[in-house]
């Protein structure tokens, strides 16, 4: 009788076991994927940065564009942690007022440098848009999986922080949109 | 890059998502990065060096039909084999919530994984039961892509989170030149490719609207190509005019660009729900002149109305009076031909291909892709 009952109580102790580290497996499978997502996000958007500043000074732009331009990326560079969504924001906003300009493809398509200008900055804000969405679906699950009961109480995710989702305005230029 | 691509359906059976994946792996290819593809398909068929079989697949229902499925260990151990031999920088998913090779791929791999996800879906019991197991294998998917909005829906509700738009592309050069099928090269042609009893798609409207020019226009037949039931079609339409139809039933890849190239006037009758005009930008491919109605996205595809005609959605009257009018002026059909050629480039696969492969380049890291062997 005594037997049985210490069998079934390990039984029960083992399967817990397992499960827990199952979890915990999972929750640092998770905090992984979302450290890889944040690192590309991060390296998007200063790739934005890098080619709107490099635009900006490329003299393919009349001045005025140039400096709005160059002000814009300036401020999304420099942002703390504080201010970066919305300096982020800001930069897409300036982006679609000075690509959306009449004629500004065509334009730029036509000085030495700009054929691989337009590619490159069609590639950066295409990515700025992928990573985002990569980057907030990490977040989601990963905070789904921290809320739970059991990673909770045992904090299973240990001193990790609880993930904020990156909202900001990453609205392409219609002249550079992905159909 | 070396790429592999997952997919999840009979390689040598057609279907929209393996030509999908052909034609993303030729473009890829072409653009000089290695890919290599496992895919179920038969003993017997003949691949393409690029595929790996991953054995036969067996037909099991599925969410409401039977479809054909690889699964069980032995096909995973072969996805494992492939996974480690291949060495990927990014490995692409598609349709990872079928019960296939796609959901093992994400079961035996870690790393970056890429999803595609195609079809659209009613809510299915069979996830919410086995949805642990699913979830952990889904959840190594880092980036998520959906070829159409009714996709992106279905996976907002199934497991949340977001997805990026990446539609369909069309091989422009494999539709752009072909002789008309024999018996449909003179007199006037409207054509219609198509389910013929799935009325989203529209026929009985263009019938209608057939019956009101046959009367008119003696010359004028119609030619229709898609699967459904030949009786129900014709007997929307009198009875004297059933000699000026032709229906093709299913077609091979080869009429059907044939059968673009017989129309005067390429017709998509449409009632809506289509996310994407993949047969208009085929028929575009084509140079055919077309008719399409004004639902938004046929819309935007003919870049509002400049690469083909609208008519007013569901309204026969409409497409016969459009219909007539471009019948009666071969200009305006060249004309509207010469911008369909020039406006479906940028559907074109090596532009789609072009965004595919951000997604590989934002995700991807040094590590590339591994086998996975914890449980």
């Amino acid at each position: 009788m005594t037997t049985t009952l210490i069998l079934v109580v390990g039984a029960i102790v083992l399967l817990t076991a397992v499960y827990i580290s199952w979890r915990a497996g999972r929750l640092d499978r998770l905090h992984i994927r979302l450290e890889l997502a944040r690192e590309s996000l991060d390296a998007a958007l200063v790739r934005r940065t890098a080619v709107c500043l490099e635009l900006a000074a490329s003299r393919v732009l009349d001045p005025a564009t140039s400096l709005v331009l160059a002000a814009a990326a300036h401020e999304a560079r420099t942002a703390g942690p504080e201010e970066r969504e919305h300096a982020e924001s800001d930069l897409s906003r300036t982006l679609r007022a000075v690509v959306d300009q009449e004629r500004f493809r065509d334009r730029v398509a036509a000085t030495p440098a700009g054929t691989d200008l337009l590619e490159e900055l069609g590639a950066a804000v295409a990515k700025v848009l992928y990573s985002r969405r990569f980057y907030n679906n990490a977040v989601g699950v990963t905070r789904a999986a921290q809320r739970r009961w059991l990673a909770r109480t045992l904090r299973l995710a240990g001193h990790t922080e609880y993930p904020d989702f990156f909202e900001i305005d990453d609205t392409p230029p219609q002249a550079l949109a992905a159909e | 890059m070396r790429i592999g691509i997952v997919c999840p359906y009979m390689w040598d059976v057609p279907g929209g998502v393996q030509v999908h994946i052909r034609d993303l792996a030729e473009a890829l290819m072409e653009d000089g990065h290695q890919v290599q593809v496992i895919a179920p398909a038969g003993d017997d068929a003949s691949l393409p060096p690029y595929v790996t079989s991953v054995g036969r697949a067996v037909p099991v229902p599925f969410n409401g039909s039977v479809a054909r499925m690889s699964f069980g260990f032995l096909s995973a151990n072969r996805v494992r084999r492939w996974v480690r031999e291949g060495r990927f920088d990014v490995l692409h998913v598609h349709e990872p919530f079928i019960p296939s090779v796609g959901l093992l791929a994400c079961w035996v791999a870690r790393g970056p994984i890429v999803g595609t996800f195609h079809a659209s879906y009613g809510r299915s019991r069979a996830f919410s039961v086995a949805s642990p197991v699913i979830t952990s294998a889904l959840e190594k998917i880092t980036a998520r892509i959906a070829v159409s909005d009714a996709a992106r829906k279905t996976l907002v509700e199934f497991i949340g989170g977001d997805a990026v738009l990446i539609p369909n592309g069309v091989t422009v050069s494999r539709y752009s030149e072909a002789e008309p099928l024999p018996g449909w090269d003179e007199g006037e042609v409207i054509g219609f490719l198509g389910r013929m009893d799935e009325p989203r798609k529209g026929l009985p409207v263009l019938l209608e609207a057939f019956t009101l020019l046959a009367a008119e226009r003696p010359g004028l037949r119609l030619l229709i190509a898609g699967p459904g039931d030949a009786g129900e079609v014709l007997e929307k339409v009198p009875a004297r005019f059933h000699d000026r139809i032709g229906l093709l039933g299913m077609v091979s890849e080869e009429d059907k660009v044939r059968a673009y190239h017989s129309v005067d006037v390429f017709c998509a009758p449409n009632l809506g729900g289509e996310s994407f005009g993949i047969v208009l930008t085929e028929a575009m491919s084509a140079g055919a002149a077309i008719l399409a109605s004004d639902i938004p996205a046929f819309r935007k595809v003919l870049d509002d109305g400049q690469a083909g005609a609208l008519f007013e959605t569901g309204d026969a009257g409409s497409l016969a009076r459009e219909a007539a009018a471009l019948l009666d002026d071969p200009d305006r059909r060249a004309k509207l031909s010469q911008e369909a050629r020039q406006a479906v480039r940028k559907y074109d696969w090596s532009t789609v291909a072009r965004d595919v492969l951000r997604v590989y380049e934002t995700v991807a890291s040094t590590a590339g892709v591994e086998e996975d062997d914890t449980p």
